[in-house]
């Protein structure tokens, strides 16, 4: 009996790199990325799924999706004031679980038919303010000189200038509706987002790697998409989260003012009316608790999958 | 054509708020093909500014003049575009510190991928499979081209800068202190791999560093640079044991050899600093910290008097400035 003896340098099989020859045919070239965006996507729920904090964030937010889309189906006769028949600023009781406001609607009837709005406003204005705020921090970071004096002033303008001003003449331009109030709310809310990943894409651009890169022959496009977005992905991601609270209660506010729809009830015009008819001295706790608990749970549902995406995105937090 | 690279008077100024600095004041070099030229100097003197210069990664306010040639073509006068196609096509470069050289959140596979990709020589699992070769090359299994850079050692980041530079095959590759941030054991295996990794792809160098002793094992050629010129080249080992300026004599002397007696108990090095590139001295630059200077060193300044076979110093002690001295240049 004896051991195979050792070759050295070990097994060629195993060390051989794999040439392009071994590899099995190659199909289309739009199957090929479909399957890699597949991998791609199971390595990501993979990692995701060990955040037991990104779990519970995502339960919250199917959750709260789960009863957007049932408002949007369910009957939304409930949550119109000419059609009340219950008792005036009831306390949570059998009937009504979640008491009812000062009209006698059920106030779960209308946190579930104002999901449906605050969601879709949360959502769109953020992604909006975004991608503006984003576009414009990275352009002005990145290139500097006249460019970045130019954007600089522009977003110092939209600083300035009250919030609220603003976006009531641009929705007296644009009109009135729920599109409008998106969009205001998307276009008066990207300065504070530009100015803080401007900062970070200054500190970016002076970092060695970007030398190389231009060294490498990379064009700017290259690096910006390759080097300065992926390290600012971070900043963005915590803006947005955030700015989905702002634009939650910009609606209110702006819906409040009538510059929106008011037959659409919404969480923020819930909180409105709860603060304008004195909930607070009523001791009507659950008509201003209900929307107050489900917009913070929101934005901390959000929070909690985006510090689980960061751990991804980021390879330095991510355990091996 | 047997040069690769040929700079020819190459001054070189950076733009500051109170003015222009000469960083290099009139340069002379060439590389030949497979040859390593070795260039060193204090900290300041301009070699790192030469290899920016080569493939114009300098600030863009700064002044370069003269021709600097690679491959048989000026990169000076290239347009944008060539410009981009010529970089890590015709010279790549190993940078100091490969810590902050790598971007963070990208696996060093697709970091050495990206020169590949960038320059459309191939993509996809083909990249990947030269990438996986270049990391053998370097000595690093190729399933380390998942790891991202903190997962890394010192010396494992800077085999990916090599590995790197070579992803596109340039013609010239220049080292800027590759063994700064290393640790004595480190740098002898990095220098050992890039010695072999330079035999046998037959790359021609610059290899720049402040360590004379390292640029005498890995270079053919040195050229010693003090205040933005060079003051003596020649062969490397030459240059070393036998310097002909007095610079390059307390160089070399800063490295004392063990078992030497001149050696023994009295370590030699040079007083002073080297001088700012705002305001160089007069004459020969390096008159007031040398210990040779005499009357005639503050006000002529002297040009590269050959030296020996294939050497050139600028002293006004060579034997062949002697005949000329009398004439100020």
């Amino acid at each position: 009996m004896q051991a195979p003896p050792l070759k050295p340098g070990g097994d060629p099989q195993i060390i051989a790199p794999r040439t392009p020859e071994s590899l099995p045919e190659l199909r289309s070239p739009r199957r090929i990325r479909w399957t890699r965006r597949r991998i791609a996507l199971k390595r990501f729920w993979r990692q995701y799924r060990r955040s037991k904090m990104g779990l519970a964030g995502l339960a919250i937010l199917i959750f709260f999706i789960g009863m957007a889309i049932f408002a949007v189906v369910a009957d939304p006769s409930g949550a119109d004031p000419s059609q009340t028949s219950g008792p005036v600023l009831s306390p949570p009781s059998r009937e009504y679980p979640l008491g009812t406001d000062d009209f006698g609607l059920s106030v779960l009837t209308l946190v579930v038919q104002g999901s449906k709005i605050s969601l879709l406003v949360g959502l769109t204005a953020s992604v909006i303010s975004m991608s503006i705020g984003a576009t414009v921090g990275i352009v002005a970071g990145y290139r500097g000189g006249a460019i970045d004096t130019f954007l600089m002033r522009v977003t110092d303008f939209g600083l300035v200038i009250p919030w609220l001003v603003l976006a009531i003449v641009l929705a007296s331009i644009i009109g009135q509706s729920l599109g409008a109030i998106i969009l205001v709310i998307g276009v008066t809310s990207w300065p504070a987002t530009a100015r803080l990943v401007r900062a970070q894409v200054l500190s970016i651009r002076e970092r060695p790697y970007i030398e190389r890169a231009r060294a490498l022959g990379a064009s700017n496009r290259h690096m910006i998409w390759h080097h300065v977005l992926p390290n600012s992905m971070p900043v963005i991601f915590a803006n947005t989260i955030l700015t989905i609270a702002i634009a939650i209660l910009s609606e209110a506010a702006l819906t409040f003012l009538g510059l929106g729809d008011p037959t659409n009830p919404s969480w923020g015009s819930m909180l409105d009316a709860a603060t304008e008819a004195g909930a607070t001295t009523l001791g009507a706790w659950w008509w201003i608790g209900a929307p107050g608990v489900c917009i913070t749970l929101v934005v901390l549902a959000f929070t909690m999958c985006g510090f689980a995406m960061d751990e991804i995105i980021n390879p330095k937090l991510r355990d091996r | 054509m047997n040069d690769v690279l040929t700079l020819d008077d190459v001054h070189i100024t950076y733009h500051t708020s109170s003015g222009g600095v000469p960083a290099v004041r009139g340069v002379d070099m060439t590389v030949r093909k497979g040859e390593v030229v070795g260039l060193a100097g204090e900290s300041g003197c301009g070699k790192s500014t030469i290899a920016g210069a080569i493939l114009r990664l300098l600030p863009s306010k700064t002044k370069i003049e003269g021709t600097i040639t690679l491959d048989g073509e000026n990169v000076l006068e290239m347009k944008p575009g060539r410009l981009r196609a010529v970089r890590w096509t015709g010279a790549s470069i190993i940078f100091q510190g490969a810590m902050h050289a790598l971007n963070p959140v990208k696996s060093v596979g697709d970091q050495i991928a990206e020169a590949i990709v960038v320059h459309q020589q191939s993509a996809g699992r083909e990249a990947r499979v030269r990438v996986g070769s270049l990391l053998e090359q370097v000595g690093l299994p190729s399933r380390r081209m998942q790891d991202y850079p903190h997962e890394l050692s010192g010396g494992q980041k800077q085999r990916v800068m090599i590995a790197m530079a070579l992803a596109c095959s340039p013609s010239l590759v220049i080292a800027d202190e590759p063994t700064t941030a290393l640790d004595v054991m480190v740098q002898a295996q990095v220098l050992r791999l890039m010695k072999e990794l330079q035999r046998e792809l037959g790359l021609s160098m610059i290899f720049i560093t402040h360590d004379l002793s390292v640029l005498v094992e890995t270079s053919d050629r040195l050229a010693i640079m003090y205040a933005g010129k060079i003051v003596e080249e020649g062969p490397a080992d030459k240059v070393f044991h036998s310097p002909q300026h007095p610079y390059t004599e307390a160089l070399a002397a800063a490295f004392p050899e063990i078992g030497d007696d001149r050696f023994r108990g009295k370590p030699m090095g040079l007083g002073g600093d080297p001088p700012d590139p705002a305001d160089v001295p007069s004459g020969c630059s390096f008159h007031p910290r040398c210990p040779k200077a005499f009357e005639d060193c503050p006000t002529i300044e002297p040009d590269l008097y050959p030296a020996g076979e294939g050497r050139r110093a600028a002293c006004l002690l060579v034997p062949a400035a002697k005949d000329r001295a009398g004439a100020p240049a």
